[in-house]
């Protein structure tokens, strides 16, 4: 999986490089993220903007995500959700669970 | 992959496709259910959903059946199978695991996070109706979409 990584103040961003997270590359997802918590960040955003489509299971690894981040005190959004990734949170209530953001911009601004 | 176009007429009727069992795979299977949804005799402001609702249900019933056969056989191979009839698209998925009972399976607890356990969730969400047998030759998976 492309991922771009970038350290802004006190924020890791993941920006997925990816037009579609499947079962294919959603436990690379998972992986990566759990490296960068474990890397002792405090508050990391995964940027969607360029992801087009996620199935369940990459839904299961920002859940992953988003568990972990909570059991190391670390803030976890999401930004830039695609209307077809946006209408996967809300049919599961996902959308009730995470931090989301409508952009990259305004997640780092939070 | 081995394609198998059993039958093409102006409105395709029958499509077989086999994919190896490998989740690689995936996005090719979504992009070929993308591909039907333009071809298909529906209303044109329902088809960028409905293109979306069968690249869905084809990778969740897909990656279902891989991780079923993987247990089983690395080199085994899905079969899908797309028909329309009477307005109706069915797309079949075989698998050659153990199988599961898909009047079992409880609807997600949306409170629970965890972190599998939506992909039938998701296929019974975005289509009509969903069926599994168990047969001698292997399992299906059948899902069904009204076309109207």
């Amino acid at each position: 999986m492309r991922v771009a990584k970038e350290v802004r103040d006190d924020r890791t961003v993941l920006s997925i490089q990816e037009d579609r997270i499947d079962a294919h590359n959603s436990g690379e997802l998972k992986d990566l993220v759990l490296k960068t918590l474990e890397g002792g960040t405090k508050n990391v955003v995964i940027d969607l903007a360029r992801v087009q489509f996620i199935d369940s299971s990459g839904l299961g690894a920002l859940l992953s995500g988003y568990k972990n981040a909570s059991l190391r005190s670390s803030g976890f959004a999401l930004a830039g959700l695609q209307p077809r990734v946006r209408s996967m949170f809300e049919l599961t209530r996902l959308h009730r669970v995470f931090d989301i953001y409508p952009s990259l911009q305004l997640a780092l601004s939070a | 992959m081995r394609w198998a176009v059993i039958e093409m007429c102006e409105t395709f009727v029958n499509l077989d496709i086999v994919v190896p069992s490998q989740t690689r795979y995936l996005r090719l299977v979504g992009a070929i259910a993308e591909q039907l949804a333009k071809e298909l005799d529906v209303q044109e402001d329902t088809r960028d959903t409905l293109a979306f609702h069968l690249n869905l249900a084809l990778t969740e019933a897909v990656a279902n059946a891989i991780q079923y056969s993987s247990a089983a056989n690395s080199t085994d191979s899905v079969r899908i199978c797309f028909s329309v009839e009477d307005a109706y698209l069915s797309v079949r998925v075989y698998d050659h695991g153990g199988g599961f009972d898909l009047a079992a399976l409880p609807m997600p607890d949306f409170d629970e996070l965890r972190e599998r356990g939506r992909g039938i969730f998701f296929i019974r969400s975005v289509m009509d109706s969903v069926q599994y047998h168990k047969t001698d030759s292997g399992n299906v998976l059948e899902m069904r979409k009204k076309l109207a």
